[in-house]
Formats: structure tokens, sequence, C-alpha cells
């Protein structure tokens, strides 16, 4: 298969290596170094998208990231990446790309109708035709996306490998083009760690495709030099193929890098995300050029200048056999020589400038090239391609046809300053450049060449130079030795009128495009303007010009010139729309890189979860945490299974891991001072082998935490919290002890991790556990704590049970947990032990009253709401105490805890059920909205109770205890009577005691 | 994402760091000897500057100290990094 | 078993990663400037208090790694640790300190050879640069989504790595998973 526009010879490609791959199911070839956009042109492909809106056929225009219309669906199946810009997609053998947001077909698209229709869509049209009525906008819509569509998102796993990399340095480089490479050179020198990063396979930038010459030869031999010298240097990164897509706060530059094509290695990542830290940046962004606006500027076969000449010198492309060249400065003039020289015949060179006397201009008379100057395009001709252009002088008079299948459009040169801006550094409007360039930086960055609209090779040269060397000093290094600037040869360039760029014809009816990907034409503007959009944040959300995914990189210039011609304002007034990060989409996989799948979100694993998985538990999240939730035997389901466990605990015995419990132990001659101010009961009266339930308020007086408070020794306590609460307990003691009572000798340590806690409760748990302990467990009172052996093991043994009735709980470090579980467990069976999950757990506390942080409490609810006042001391400091003081915080009608039964003891209402005073139910609430009294904060079936019971958070509960109230559901309404919020009683047990 | 130099760790992450709002809110001694609305205005009130700020951080995932920044609330510069417990750091460019 | 006692390994190219045996760590708390708090420290683990951040010192009883101004990691590989808490709760009796066993409470992982400092940057902010983190430095940080503390323990290098005990699993699939793209060619991933 031939590439019918191959040269013959010349470009960065190697012609012995023959790529073969298919677009839009047709076979071709291209060569190892070409992007996927200069194998088709090569191929004479130039038909590769229909545009957004109005399904018109469009081809590849620019060179890189800046390209609008070749987007691309890469790859299939679980492989698959829609919206990839051809020009960025490096080939390789057996690459499978299609066309996207064409039906059936690229060639026949009936989306074509909307060009058609267009009158219809004008600017603004989502706004002012989908509006009425409002109900029929979801369908609509989805029309809309099916219409206006750009690729699909894989729908099946992503089977490849990505991961992130963090990387520190002193001088970051963006951009390996000649003020890149000259600022990296010189950092390098210096001594300074340097990463360069450049989107690029190669690195070179510009001088990959312009000929220049440095230092009397080629300039790729420069380039080349540098490299070579980078990669020795010890301290020197070298990104290729990676692109900086976000500049944030503090230097943080995150950046994609792109491996080999997908499926290239099982182990190797597809991509990495680069999570960059520099104490200096310089940013050599470089700059891309600006579209000229005139009818059906979008034509396939109408490419930017600078394109047309990077596919010819980079890659062997001639993109046309017969060429227009329509320019607004001396840069269309290289475009034409080059083609010339590879024997591409040139139709004209359209200057719009009513003089081109250059050395350029001169160059291409001399070669015989027609050049017309004070000229414009008017029309152009065409339907898959385009065939022809009209031009007409500006002054009026003849128009003229000119044949030709290329035509290459030079309006200037944008900086790309994204980055900069998203650095949060301020633009400034270069008036000679017609451009905004970096203004004040904000971090510490610098710029240099094209970016700084330094369009001389040399400036870019000597810029990077000095940015470079300029970084490096501010890191504290020594500037280089011997630093010489390469001598370059370049043309001097007279300077391109930009404002002619954008002038379009205001009187043609057909559309100028200048946003191409937003499909966002001339006349948008001007209606946008006149309608009243005309601020650029307005004008560009009324229109969406700029907010396609290449976020109007090339577009953005002509659109802000041409609204503040229609302000009557001078260019660079009104200012440019932000630049937010991603300069150029980055996937989610990429994003994500290794946090997927089991290692989305880390998982914790008590020390006995092993047993629990082999014994058939069903586990819940209890923060990261895995927790045994119940334990179903066979055919048993959650409820029967629930009921089982509950009653093992109440009759005989039950065992729970409880190790998840946070655990922090306190020690220093002021713990029992420090604890006495943390929480709102008595600590120190508490007497050492002691423990007590514990609440502990934030200093608006709200219930924050609770637990049991174990006074090991005179200066040495142990608490524990609730599970989700460990980490935030242990934050707010050591926030306590450091800012507000430094002088209180305490110190706090975690211990969650330490100890695997077991509660064995029930009436049997003493007989169980009695000849295992090596202390009387027997002689322990209620709420104490002893130091022994359990099953030979050192522990901690516990009196107290969170279920209610007789229980014991037994820490013992976490690396012998698993051993005390099976050991106990293996005791039990002459009792005919079960282990018991949370949900059982919730249940047992439920019928006793016991409230969970997190469950009865939401961080508005005082110790008072929750009747626990007589634990509260009035007595003493403490935090929330104040706030407790307030008359408010006694108020009849705040929201008290009670319990909830009933009226048909089989009924479990849903936690959450709200409660009002009448009965109704949710339709009728709908229409006719009642005052909400309460809601249900837990609510279960209790096996010893044989009924239903509830807690609720009432309005004036307890004033309300014995009357009833009601739940209204969506078809019908449960009469509830309030009780005191306990269900099952004992007399000696209180764990609040 | 901010670089943030813990006095006792250097520069790091703020992933690993825990935010505390406005510095220099001392507890009241007299807490019981004041109005509701004195408490609720030290409780409640802060004040929420355009422009520096002297803040409380935690370096949460390091070395668990609490410590006291001044940060441009709109630039996210930081000027100053100094213990709990200090008096305010006084920047070079602000009168005393 | 529940605690699998199977030590974890994998090697790749330029690269080891284990799990390393259980070892005696006390969590140490006290003053700096009470100078019979730090000669108590010496007395019994015969090495200097390390006072600067990220420090440690290593000797032939112990090793000491700096956690916080006022905290330490005392461990060790020839004391139980309970023998270890135990020396020192007697040799620090009088002073106003806490000495609290955490030994149960953390796994220690190894990641040794050329390419470790690669697998750690891919869920590690810090700069690990031998510059920056020179050998027998530690500090606390994140680790991915795990907070860790990695010390710099051997000059290979070798980082060892100290996780939540709960978070054994998560570690160890996450590092297996950082270090695939070094897995030795004809090794499964």
């Amino acid at each position: 298969m031939s590439q019918p526009k191959r040269t013959d010879a010349g470009g960065r490609i190697d012609r012995l290596r023959v790529l073969r791959f298919q677009f839009d199911g047709r076979r071709y070839q291209g060569y190892c170094g070409d992007t996927l956009a200069s194998a088709l042109l090569a191929n004479d492909v130039h038909l590769t998208a229909r545009s957004f809106k109005y399904h018109r056929p469009r081809g590849i225009l620019a060179l890189g990231a800046e390209e609008p219309n070749a987007l691309v669906q890469l790859e299939q199946g679980a492989y698959t990446e829609p919206n990839v810009r051809a020009t960025q997609i490096e080939l390789y053998d057996g690459l499978i790309a299609h066309s996207q947001n064409r039906w059936p077909a690229l060639g026949f698209d009936l989306g074509a109708l909307n060009d058609t229709f267009s009158p219809l869509l004008p600017a603004g049209f989502y706004y002012k035709t989908f509006m009425w009525p409002a109900s029929m906008w979801l369908r609509y819509e989805k029309a809309i996306r099916r219409m206006a569509g750009l690729g699909r998102a894989p729908c099946l796993p992503d089977p490849d490998r990505y991961d992130r990399m963090h990387a520190h340095c002193d001088v970051l480089v963006v951009g390996a083009g000649p003020a890149g490479l000259s600022a990296a050179l010189s950092a390098a020198r210096s001594g300074a760690r340097v990463i360069l990063a450049d989107e690029q396979t190669e690195a070179g930038g510009q001088l990959l495709w312009e000929r220049y010459d440095i230092d009397g030869h080629p300039a790729m031999a420069w380039v080349a030099s540098v490299m070579a010298e980078l990669a020795a240097a010890p301290e020197v990164r070298i990104l290729a193929r990676t692109l900086v897509s976000g500049y944030y706060d503090h230097n943080f530059v995150v950046a994609c890098q792109r491996f080999d094509s997908p499926r290239s290695s099982a182990h190797a990542p597809r991509q990495r995300l680069w999570k960059i830290r520099a104490r200096e940046v310089v940013l050599a962004t470089g700059a891309v050029e600006r579209a000229l606006v005139f009818p059906d500027n979008d034509r396939p076969g109408i490419m930017l200048a600078g394109a047309v000449r990077g596919y010819l010198n980079r890659f062997g492309v001639t993109a046309g056999s017969r060429v227009v060249i329509a320019t607004v400065g001396d840069d269309g003039y290289r475009t034409a020589l080059d083609l010339a020289s590879a024997g591409v015949a040139i139709a004209a060179v359209l200057d719009l400038r009513v003089r081109a006397a250059g050395f350029l201009p001169q160059q291409a008379r001399a070669r015989g090239i027609e050049v017309l100057t004070g000229q414009r395009i008017v029309a152009t001709g065409g339907r898959m391609r385009v065939s022809a252009v009209r031009v007409q002088p500006f002054a009026g008079g003849t128009i003229r046809e000119i044949a030709c299948d290329l035509v290459a459009m030079s309006g200037g040169w944008i900086p790309t300053v994204h980055l900069f801006s998203q650095a949060r550094g301020r633009l400034r409007f270069d008036a000679r450049a017609g451009a905004f360039v970096p203004g004040e930086a904000m971090q510490p960055v610098r710029c240099a060449g094209s970016v700084q609209a330094a369009w001389l090779l040399h400036e870019a040269l000597a810029q990077g130079f000095a940015a470079g060397g300029a970084a490096a000093q501010a890191c504290g290094l020594e500037p280089a030795r011997a630093l010489e600037l390469p001598q370059v040869s370049e043309p001097e360039a007279t300077a391109a009128d930009v404002a002619l760029a954008h002038r379009g014809e205001r009187a043609s009816r057909r559309k100028q495009f200048v946003d191409f990907q937003a499909d966002v034409t001339l006349a948008d503007v001007g209606l946008a303007a006149r309608e009243g959009y005309d601020a650029i944040e307005h004008l560009k959300r009324y229109t969406t010009a700029g907010m396609g995914v290449d976020q109007g990189k090339m577009g953005n210039a002509n659109v802000v010139a041409l609204l503040a011609d229609a302000r009557g304002e001078a260019a660079g007034t009104i200012g440019m729309s932000t630049f937010r990060p991603p300069y150029q989409p980055v996937s989610f996989s990429a994003i994500a890189g290794m946090d997927a799948g089991e290692l989305f979100d880390p998982v914790r694993r008590t020390p006995m979860h092993e047993w629990h998985r082999r014994h058939g538990a069903v586990f819940e999240d209890a923060g990261q945490w895995k927790r045994a939730c119940y334990y179903p035997r066979a055919g048993e389901t959650l409820h029967a299974s629930v009921q089982r466990e509950c009653l093992a605990v109440r009759r005989g015995v039950g065992m729970l891991d409880a190790s998840t419990l946070g655990k922090i132990d306190i020690q220093g001659p002021d713990a029992a001072e420090f604890l006495e101010r943390i929480y709102c009961n008595p600590v120190r009266s508490l007497a050492p082998g002691r423990c007590r339930y514990g609440l502990m308020l934030k200093q608006d007086g709200m219930v924050f935490d609770d637990g049991v408070i174990a006074r090991l020794a005179e200066t040495h306590f142990l608490l524990t919290t609730t599970t989700g609460g460990a980490a935030r307990v242990a934050a707010w003691l050591e926030e306590w002890l450091q800012t507000e009572w430094p002088m209180l000798k305490t110190y706090c340590t975690p211990v969650t991790e330490q100890y695997a806690q077991v509660a064995v409760s029930g009436p049997h748990s003493v007989e169980l556990l009695a000849p295992l302990c090596s202390v009387d467990i027997r002689a322990m009172p209620f709420m104490s704590v002893r130091t022994g052996y359990v099953a030979g093991i050192g522990a901690r043994i516990f009196r107290l049970s969170f279920a209610g009735g007789l229980g014991y709980e037994i820490a013992v470090p976490a690396d012998r947990g698993y051993e005390l579980w099976t050991t106990l467990m293996g005791a039990g069976e002459r009792f005919d032990i079960a282990p018991y999950g949370t949900e059982a757990m919730h249940v047992l506390r439920a019928e006793k009253g016991f409230i969970i942080v997190g469950q009865e409490t939401d961080g508005t609810v005082s110790p008072i709401d929750l009747g626990l006042d007589r634990l509260v001391r009035s007595d003493k400091f403490f935090i929330g105490q104040r706030s407790l003081a307030r008359p408010d915080a006694r108020r009849a009608d705040r929201r008290q805890l009670v319990g909830l039964l009933t009226e048909n003891p089989h009924e479990v209402l849903a936690e959450g059920t709200q409660l009002v005073a009448a009965p109704c139910t949710l339709a009728r609430v709908a229409a006719e909205p009642v005052p909400m009294l309460g809601y249900v904060t837990s609510s279960y079936f209790s096996p010893s109770c044989g009924r239903s019971i509830a807690l609720a958070l009432v309005e004036a509960g307890v004033a309300r205890i014995g009357q009833t109230l009601h739940a209204p559901l969506a078809t019908r309404c449960v009469k509830v009577t309030l009780t005191a919020p306990r269900f099952v009683g004992d007399s000696d047990e209180v764990l609040h005691g | 994402m901010l670089r943030i130099a813990c006095p006792w760790c250097g520069a790091r992450d703020e992933t690993e760091f825990g935010y505390g709002g406005e510095a220099h809110v001392a507890l009241p001694a007299d807490a019981a000897q004041l109005s509701d609305a004195a408490w609720a205005e030290y409780l409640f009130m802060r004040s929420n500057p355009k422009g520096r700020h002297r803040e409380r951080w935690v370096h949460t995932h390091g070395c668990r100290r609490w410590f006291n920044v001044v940060r441009d609330t709109t630039t996210e510069r930081i000027f100053a990094v100094y213990l709990a417990g200090s008096p305010p750091a006084q920047l070079p460019d602000e009168p005393a | 078993m529940g605690d699998d006692a199977s030590m974890r390994r994998f090697i790749g190219r330029d690269l080891v990663l284990g799990e390393c045996p259980a070892r005696a760590c006390v969590e140490l708390r006290g003053d700096p400037d009470d100078a019979s708090f730090v000669r108590a420290v010496r007395t019994v683990t015969d090495l200097p208090l390390p006072l600067d951040p990220g420090r440690s010192a290593a000797g032939l009883l112990a090793s000491i790694l700096w956690l916080g101004p006022d905290r330490w990691l005392v461990c060790s590989d020839t004391q139980a640790g309970s023998d270890l808490a135990a020396s020192l709760r007697a040799a620090l009796a009088a002073i106003a300190c806490a000495v609290v066993d955490v030994g149960a409470a953390r796994i220690v992982y190894a990641v040794g050879g050329s390419n470790a400092r690669a697998v750690l940057a891919k869920g590690c902010s810090l700069d690990l640069h031998e510059r920056k983190f020179p050998l027998g430095h530690c500090a606390q940080t994140l680790l991915a989504k795990a907070p860790v503390l990695v010390h710099l323990s051997g000059a290979e290098p070798t980082f060892e790595i100290h996780v939540a005990r709960s978070l054994r699993d998560y570690a160890w699939a996450w590092l297996r998973a950082a270090a695939s793209e070094y897995a030795a060619e004809a090794d499964d991933a």
C-alpha cells in the first residue's frame, strides 16, 4: 500500500519500520515516528470528524494539543478511549481508531441536517428553545446528547495498569523546545535537580520541524547534544511523552505520561500521573497558531500554515498538491517556501496586509510564487475537501476564484499561557504581539520563549538560558560557568498584523468559525453581544465558546478579539476567560492510578477477621474496618440470625469481636486532672482498678464521643472510644493538651491497634471465663478492671457489658487475639456459645437504652437531651460546661431521647422515620406540610421483649412519655406510644452508673 | 495542594495536616462569668479575613504537633510558621 | 491461622519486598529537656536519645526513632516487648513519662533495592532523595492511603515501612501492585 502524500525523503520518521493501522475500518500504513494525524494525511485522508453541533465535515487542522477537530475514538472494547486528538496519538502497529459523532458514516451523516436547519440553532439555543415546557427537558436532553456527541465512554473495566509518581526538584522546565532546553541546560549546569517535561516523544519543540541552523549545524544536532548532556547529568530527569496538565498552589504541578501503546505489557503502566513539587518552575510552553475567520473556513483541507509546514518537515507529508496560503504575517511565507522546495504547487500567497516587503515575502516572490497583498478569502468551495477559494481585495473589486486542495492559514501566534494562568499569574495584553502574555507571577515561576511572545529563535534561547539560570540561583545554587549562547542564523521577520485574523465577512451568510470544536461562529459572538452577553465569562457560557474539551486553545483569541470589536473597545481591554486545570483532559484511569478495586480505600481487619470469614460472617463497614455483622447458619436470614445471637447472649453466652473500639493510653502525673476537664463526668474520684462510662462534649455542650474510662493506676488510664471516633478523639485530646493546657504533664498514646478485645456476654460468661483466668473474676465488681492471664495470655480483664447483663471484656496484645478467640470459642462449646455480630450488639444495647454516638446523636444532642444529665457534674470545669449552663440547654421543647412502642408489636419502623402529632400519610404531608416532632434513631425487633422497640428523639419527649404520636408512611400511618428509653431492665447492671 | 512547613518535620504536603481554624482565640479563663452573648462570641465568631490569616494546623500524619501558620487566604502564600503557644508572629512589613 | 505466620516476600528487578519478623516496639514519651530522662533511656538502650526531627539511633540492644519532640519509638530485635517495656519503666520509674508497648500494633515491611525509592514514590509524597532522606532518617507520613512510619535502615537502600496491623493486607497489596512493573520477566504479576 502506498502513502500517496509521503515525500521521498526527509522527516523524523523511520521509513524502514512500516506500521499498519485502521481508521474507520479501512487499512492504512504509516511509519514509526508518525502520529495518527500525519499517517492519515500521508494517505491523503483529511476528513476525520464531524463537528459537534452542525455535524459539518472536518479535517485535521493543527499539529498538536490545540487540534479542535480530529478527535477520535482510540481502540475498542475495554481499551477504548474517547476524544483523543489524532495529532497526539503516536502511531503503533495495529492501532485501530474510529471517527466520532457521525451516523451512519463519516461521509454520509444524517446529523448534518443540523447544518441545514442551523438558523434554528443560534447562540444560546439551549436556553431559548428548550425552556418550555420544563417537563420536556429530560426528553430533549437525551436527543441533544445523542446528536451533539463526542466519543463514547468505555463500558468495560479498564484492563491496563496506571499509577502515579511523586517527584521533587529544584527546577521544573515545562516544554523541551529551544527555550525549555536552554533553561534545563543552564539549570542543570548549576547543579540543580531538574525535571524536563515535554509532551512529545522527541525533544526539540518547534525545532522538530522548523529549518534553523544553530552554531552552523541543523538545529536538531544542537538538540541532540543538549539532550545527551542532560541525560548524562545525574540530577536531571527527562520526562518525554509527558503533558503537564495542571499547575496548582505552591508549585505543585501535575503531568500525565503516556507509555507505549495499550496492551504492550502486562506489568508496565499505560499512563502515569506525575505529581511534581518544584521549588522553581520555568514555563517554555510555546505558542499555537491562530486561525483566520472567513466564510466556510472549516472545510477539510483548510489547515494552519505552521501545521502544514510541520507535517512536511517533521513527517515528510505534503498535506496537499495545490496550495493557497493566507497569512497576516511573514510566517505564512515559510510554509510557502518549504512546500515549494518540496515540489508542491503554490497557487498563491494571500497576504491580508497591504504591504509585504520583508525578507521572506521577497524570497517567495523571487521563487516565482504569486503574492496577493491586501486581499482576503470571501468564500470557499468543496464538499468533503476544499476545492477552491474566492479572494477579493479589502478595497473591493473583482472576486477571483483559485482552485486548490489545501489552504494554509496563518493568523499569527497565541502564547500558551494556560499553565501560567492556572498558577494564578496575571496576564498582560501585548499589543505588539496582539495577544495575552504572562504578566505578574504569583508563584516562583518564570516564562521563556514564545509563551512570552519571543518569536525569534535567538530570543527564545537567550530567555531560556536566563530563566533556567535564575531559577537555579533562586534555589541557592551558583550560576553555571562558561555558558555561551549558541549562534543562530534566522531571517528577520516583519510584524504580523493579527488584527486582520478575526475580521471575517460581516455580510456573508455563510458560517465563519471562531471556535471550531464548539461550533461557534462569528455571527454567534455578535448575536450574544447584542443580546447583552458581552462580558467575556457570560459570552463563554452563552455561546459555549471555549467550553469544548480543547477549552478553546485556538479559538479563544479570536473570540476575545471579536467581542472587543463588538463592544467597540481595543483588543486586550476586556480580559480573558479564566484558564483552569486541566490544560488537556486527563483520563479518569490516570487520575485513579492504583487506587481502584481492592486498593480503592484501605480495608482494616481485626486479628480475628479470618475466623469470622471462615465461620460465614457477613461483614459490614464501620469506617475502614470490616466488622462481623452477623453469623448466619445454613439457611438463616439476617433476622433469624440476629434473633438467635441476641437470645444466646441473654440466656447463655455470646462473644463479640470488639477489637475495633478505639483505645487510648493516658499517663502522667496530671492525667486525672486532664481527663477531669475532658469528660463531663467525674474522673478524679475514680479508684484505681475501676471503670466508668464517660461522655465527651464539644465546647458547644453537644455529645462528641463516649466510652469507658478505666483507671489502671493512680497516674495511668485507658480510655475506649467509639470505633469511628478513635482518631478524632486522640486528635482532640492532643489539641487541648498542646494548645490550651501544655502545663499538664500528660501523655496520650493511641493503642487501638495494640489490643484485640473480646466481649464475652451473658449469664454463662463467668462460668466460661473463670477457669481460664488467673484472677478471680467472680470477685470483680461491676465496672472494674484487673490485669492477669486468660488462657495463658497476658490480658486486661474488664467487667462491663455494652450488651447489658453479666459480661466481661478481655484485651490481649493483637498478635494473640486470634489465639484468644479460638480458645474461648472452644471452651464455650459446652455452653453452646454463639459468636454475635454488630447487629445483635445494636439490638442488645437498644434494649437497655444505651446510645450509640452518631446514631442517637448528630452533633446537636446534649447529655441533657439524652437523659444523661445525672452524669454531668456541675461543680467542676469541663469542656462544654459553659454551654450547658445556658438556659437554652434546658429548654423543655428540645428534642429528647425516648423509647417508642408501635401499636402493632411486629411493626419495625425504618430508622429515620419521622413523627407527627396527628395521623396522616406521607402523600398527605406532601400536599399539606405538618410540623415534624422528631424521628426514629434506632429500631429493631427485640427477641427478649418479643416485640419491636425503637429509640427516638422527640420534641419535649420526656413530657410526652405515655402519649401517642404518629409515624406517617407512604400510604398508611403507624401509631406509636412514647416510653422511657429502656426496654429490658436488670437491677444490678447500670452501665451508666 | 499546599506545601506546609511543619516546624518540626519540615515541608510536607497538605494531605498530612489537619486544619484548626483561627489561631490566638484564647479560652476565656472566666467562662462561668461570661454572658451568654460573650460566650457565643468566643465560641462561634471568627475574623475570616480576605488576606493574611493566622491559623492553626496540626501535623496529623506526622509528629501530631499543633502549630500556627500565617497564610494569605487569597493567594495561599504562607508567610510564617510558628509554634503553638507563641505570640502572634509579626511580619517585617506589618505594624507591630 | 488468623495471623498468617508465613512471611510475605517478593523479589523483582533490583527490588525486594518482604515482611519483617515481629519485633519489640515501645512508644516512649517524655521531656527531652529533662536530663535524668535522657540519661535513664541511655542506661537501658545504650543509645543517645535522638533530639532532631527525623533522626534515629541504632545500637546492638535497640534502635530509637524520633517520632515527635517528646515521642520516640524504641525497637529491639533481641528483647521481648514486655521485657523492653519493663526495663524502661523500671529505669524511668521516678520520672514523668510514658512507656507504652506497641509491638503488636504494627507490621514492618522492608522495601529494598535500587528501585525501592521509585516504588515508594508511587504513594509517598516525601522527597526520598538520598541527600534529603539520608541513611537512618525516619518520617511519619502517608503511603497511598495508609499512615506509615518510613525508616531508611540500610544503605542498599532498605526502607522499613511500619504500618498499623489492621492495614497489613492493604499495605502489602499496595506494595505488590506498585512493584509489579519491576517483576522479573518470567514472573506473573
